[in-house]
């Protein structure tokens, strides 16, 4: 699994470029305000990161009729789905989405979800996942944590069950042997401030939530569940490094509503393709340790299926 | 003084030119978002973020603060005019709010609801300058069981605010809390009260349709119905004596209750997750429970006005301080802003103080100069709502409605949520009728969704023994404190009860 | 007054009951370690609510409210034609908005209001029904950037053209 990433990764910067080359003028303009619909609730992290694309394509006057972003959070994004499978004007309607756009059909069949449907439009990157404590349990590699952690009655905090946290912290401990109590909150910033406060006593965060209390100390990062080293913190190890074939990372993507005609598919692809390009994108991927991974739309609709795929492993080994 | 030479930079910056401009443009539309209801700060500040890309960071975040500020203030005018509250942390400005606009006194309520909120945001600014960096230990302090103690609190609180028909508020309050529950389980990552499988019911109930439904639509057919369209309009004069006047007597009658709104307010706002409504409804509360004469809360005191509109501002400022030095918003708006500021490239953290000290002094600044301009811009624009206010009720009536129903689509925009804003003020309607208080279900509403998580959060922690609530030396407390409160009036009720009955026998 | 109290009471401890049997699709027992499950909360609130519509009908068998001591009627021709009106106008008002726009709906119900309702004049009712969607339009969709829904496909090449004008 993790190899296909690499490699479409390697695929991606390939098709980056020739698509910068050649941009095709599209016959699609849109004539109302584009319903940017967000899988999660205000503040959260796939909400910034719509909130910032949006002021991208304003501050360069990319559009002639505004992105308007609705949150449709509920039900672990299952209503913003069901928004976009009954979109009145698909042309119209795009989503942001992170990670339970596989597992929320998954975990909810009954919804008549099937992901294939929906139209590829950009994939704006990955975000990776890092094993947080805090500085006052003086826990410093990761082999100090699993002695700590083998001791007993550990605490961890994260986003909820089967959300993407939670995957993670069932491989580590299925992997290694452990046995974690884990407490879940609404969003990664509450994960965040209560790892700071010591209510619990680790998270598996992304690095852009935790990164206040990273830079002044508070939190300590052990361990990094991507497939290389973070730039933004160098010496982490990966858990590739400890010989685990695994990584995990939060999809970052823009997709269209089902039966979205072709012109308005190429459109928006080519206009988060621009927003991708952008100094302000680049600059905030960098900043918030995201990583790029730009693939092109058939690739995605591949993408999508290996980790439908990955998600049913998964979930099925969490029991769900 | 290190502090007092960077707050003079920081309020110099705010006194540029195009920064005034911002601050004067941000107060005045907040007012109006404000005073829209369905439309709060919320609304505003994510609207007009990526507007702010025209102008520097700090010249942006100010600009967002003064509409942030003028949206609190705003909050107010809708309560007291129409009855409605804009957002929750206005619902109990509209306890007295309504009465007193109702006896012809809109004007005093205004003016005093302006000055509260001018003072509590002043306040909180002080004590934000002076504390900031020590406040925010506290908030880290505050995990799940203290938030679920300071919950607690706030419930107590609501037993004295209830009518006088014991079951019929405890159903209300219980109502609310279900309603809350709707939608999804955090703790489980379950869906749950899923109506009829109805897609709407995914994202919960929404406090805005339950608040419009109830205030807007079933008040508003309460009164047709009730005054049998013998209604005119409410009398209404405005004059600039009588803003003096009002602001007079407004603070003879409620400088002590502005007080405690300011204090209470601020330390609910710091705490992440807490925010400005149960300060808002604590300090009525306190307000009410330590008055002469706590019968006249509720008919139109101006201290009813004052105590909650102080304490939804001193918690705005407040929940900003856990956003500059943690990181973490602690209201919704405070979470946008958080957006903004990691787009403009900085980042919010327990080292902003130091690594971007002309930034955070800028906006700490910008809370001083948009605060008066807030109560300026807000005393200025009062004659406009009175004179709405003046127009026939048969004009007011559809104006309110066509309010309701836009304002409850914009809350979502789900056409379901308009529906069920409409069977609940049709609902609301008939309790009304028959003596239900709805305020409490209101409240419980945005309590629910806090105290539930916070409780099995909590039991989670310790594996399900509730001494958690009473062991943690912040927790403990505040939850005696809570438990107190609660057993009070059974006690009260009791022993009156009995001496009623030895009264009876010896009759 | 003195029935609508007791049927209210009986909907009421219904709504309950229904709450409660919904909520029990999730857990509603307390799991040993971990404290109460996903259906607990609402489900003893709503048996609490239960409880609360018995004492009400307590209170009523005993004539304690005053709504139970009334023998008014609920609501007399009046109440209910009022009721049926502005509650009915309301009803037109959200269907309309599916079909015509939000815009639209409103100016018709101003228009119903205003001149069936309050019997104002018609230059009155005129430049309210169509002044205030027009100032809601430009407040909502060119200021505050929150689309309200436009109805069925028909109206969309007038909005479009309104959008031309606006952005």
């Amino acid at each position: 699994m993790a190899l296909t990433k690499r490699t479409l990764i390697k695929l991606a910067g390939a098709v980056a470029l020739s698509g910068l080359i050649a941009a095709p003028a599209t016959a699609f303009e849109p004539t109302k305000p584009i319903d940017f619909v967000i899988m999660a609730g205000a503040g959260g992290g796939a909400d910034k990161i719509a909130r910032f694309l949006q002021s991208v394509a304003e501050k360069k006057g990319l559009m002639t009729r505004p992105l308007v972003p609705n949150n449709k959070g509920g039900g672990s994004g299952a209503e913003a789905l069901i928004a976009l499978k009954g979109a009145s004007d698909p042309d119209h309607t795009i989503l942001v989405t992170l990670n339970s756009f596989f597992t929320t059909p998954l975990r909810q069949p009954g919804l008549g979800i099937d992901i294939q449907t929906f139209t590829p439009v950009a994939m704006m990157g990955v975000d990776p996942f890092v094993l947080w404590v805090h500085k006052d349990s003086g826990i410093t590699t990761f082999e100090q944590w699993l002695d700590e952690v083998k001791k007993g009655g550990y605490i961890m905090g994260g986003t909820g069950k089967g959300q993407e946290d939670s995957l993670v912290i069932t491989f580590l401990e299925q992997t290694f042997g452990l046995k974690i109590k884990y407490i879940p909150y609404k969003g990664g910033g509450a994960v965040a401030k209560d790892l700071a406060g010591q209510q619990i006593m680790a998270t598996v965060n992304n690095p852009s939530e935790a990164k206040g209390f990273y830079a002044s100390g508070d939190v300590v990062p052990l361990l990094a569940f991507s497939d290389e080293r973070l730039a933004a913190m160098p010496d982490v190890r990966t858990v590739k490094e400890l010989g685990k074939d695994f990584s995990y990372y939060n999809q970052r993507a823009v997709v269209g509503a089902p039966g979205m005609s072709d012109d308005a598919a190429a459109y928006y692809q080519k206009l988060f393709e621009t927003i991708y390009n952008t100094t302000e994108w680049q600059d905030y991927m960098a900043s918030e340790s995201l990583s790029p991974l730009w693939l092109k739309a058939d690739d995605q609709r591949a993408y999508w299926k290996t980790q439908v795929e990955r998600h049913k492993e998964l979930l099925a080994a969490m029991g769900e | 003084m290190e502090i007092l030479a960077n707050l003079s930079d920081g309020i110099w910056l705010s006194l540029q030119p195009i920064n005034l401009i911002l601050i004067l443009i941000g107060v005045t539309l907040g007012l109006f978002i404000g005073a829209m209801p369905g439309l709060g700060s919320v609304n505003g500040v994510a609207i007009l973020l990526p507007i702010t890309f025209l102008v520097p960071p700090s010249s942006a975040i100010i600009f967002l603060a003064a509409i942030y500020y003028g949206a609190m203030y705003g909050g107010a005018i809708s309560s007291i005019t129409l009855g409605i509250p804009g957002a929750s942390t206005a619902v109990a400005t509209t306890f007295d709010g309504r009465p007193l606009a109702l006896k012809g006194r809109a004007s005093l309520a205004l003016v005093t609801a302006a000055l509260a909120s001018f003072i509590g945001g002043s306040i909180s600014v002080v004590l934000f300058t002076g504390f900031a960096p020590l406040l925010a230990s506290v908030a880290l302090s505050f995990g799940p069981p203290e938030i679920f103690a300071l919950m607690l609190l706030a419930f107590a609180t609501f037993v004295g605010l209830g009518g006088d028909d014991i079951p019929k508020t405890v159903f209300s309050i219980c109502l609310g809390l279900v309603f809350a529950a709707v939608g999804f389980d955090e703790i489980s990552g379950e869906p749950r009260l899923v109506f009829f499988g109805i897609t709407g019911f995914l994202h919960g109930i929404n406090f805005l349709v339950l608040a419009i439904g109830v205030y807007g639509i079933g008040e508003m057919l309460w009164t047709i119905e009730t005054t049998r369209g013998k209604i005119t309009s409410t009398e209404a004069k405005m004059s600039f004596k009588g803003i003096i006047a009002d602001s007079k007597e407004g603070m003879k009658r409620g400088w002590r209750q502005t007080l405690i709104g300011s204090g209470i307010g601020f330390f609910v706002g710091i705490l992440p997750a807490a925010g400005a409504t149960p300060g808002s409804l604590m300090s009525y509360s306190v307000a009410k429970m330590t008055a002469k004469n706590p019968k006249e809360y509720g008919q139109g005191h101006p201290g009813g006005i004052a105590a909650p509109e102080a304490a939804n501002n001193a918690a705005s400022t407040g929940s900003m301080l856990p956003m500059l030095t943690l990181g973490i918003p602690g209201s919704p708006t405070t979470a946008i802003l958080l957006g903004g500021m990691v787009i403009w490239g900085l980042t919010p953290g327990p080292r902003m103080f130091t690594d971007q000290p002309e930034f955070v002094w800028g906006l700490i600044g910008s809370f001083y100069v948009s605060n008066v301009f807030a109560l300026v811009v807000n005393l200025a624009f009062i004659p406009l709502f009175i004179w709405m206010l003046r127009m026939p009720f048969t004009v007011l009536a559809p104006l309110i409605f066509v309010l309701s129903v836009v304002g409850g689509y914009a809350a979502t925009r789900d056409m379901h949520d308009v529906w069920l804003m409409l069977v609940f003020g049709l609902g609301a309607m008939a309790l009304r009728k028959l003596d239900y208080p709805l305020a409490p279900a209101v409240l419980a509403i945005v309590l629910g969704p806090i105290a539930e998580p916070t409780l099995r959060q909590s039991l989670l922690l310790s594996s399900g023994d509730p001494a958690i609530f009473l062991n943690r030396p912040i927790a403990g407390p505040i939850t005696l404190v809570a438990i107190v409160l609660i057993l009070m009036p059974l006690v009260k009720f009791l022993r009156d009860k009995l001496r009623g009955n030895r009264a009876g026998t010896a009759t | 007054m003195r029935f609508a109290e007791i049927f209210t009471a009986g909907l009421l401890a219904l709504l309950s009951i229904y709450l409660m049997w919904k909520s029990a699709e999730l857990d509603i027992g307390y799991i040993k370690g971990e404290g109460p499950g996903g259906g607990a909360w609402p489900f003893w609130l709503s048996g609490l609510m239960l409880i609360c519509t018995g004492f009400i009908a307590f209170n009523w068998v005993k004539r304690v409210s005053p709504p139970s001591r009334s023998d008014q009627p609920f609501l007399d021709s009046y109440s209910l034609r009022m009721v049926l009106l502005v509650g009915g106008g309301l009803f037109g008002f959200i269907a309309l908005t599916g079909i015509i726009s939000m815009y639209g709906a409103m100016v018709i119900f101003l228009l119903y209001y205003l001149k069936f309702l309050g019997r104002h004049s018609w230059s009155l009712t005129l430049v309210l029904s169509v002044g205030i969607p027009i100032i809601f339009f430009i407040f909502f969709e060119a200021l505050m950037r929150i689309t309200l829904p436009k109805g069925l496909n028909f109206t969309e090449p007038f909005y479009n053209y309104l959008n031309t004008l606006i952005y």
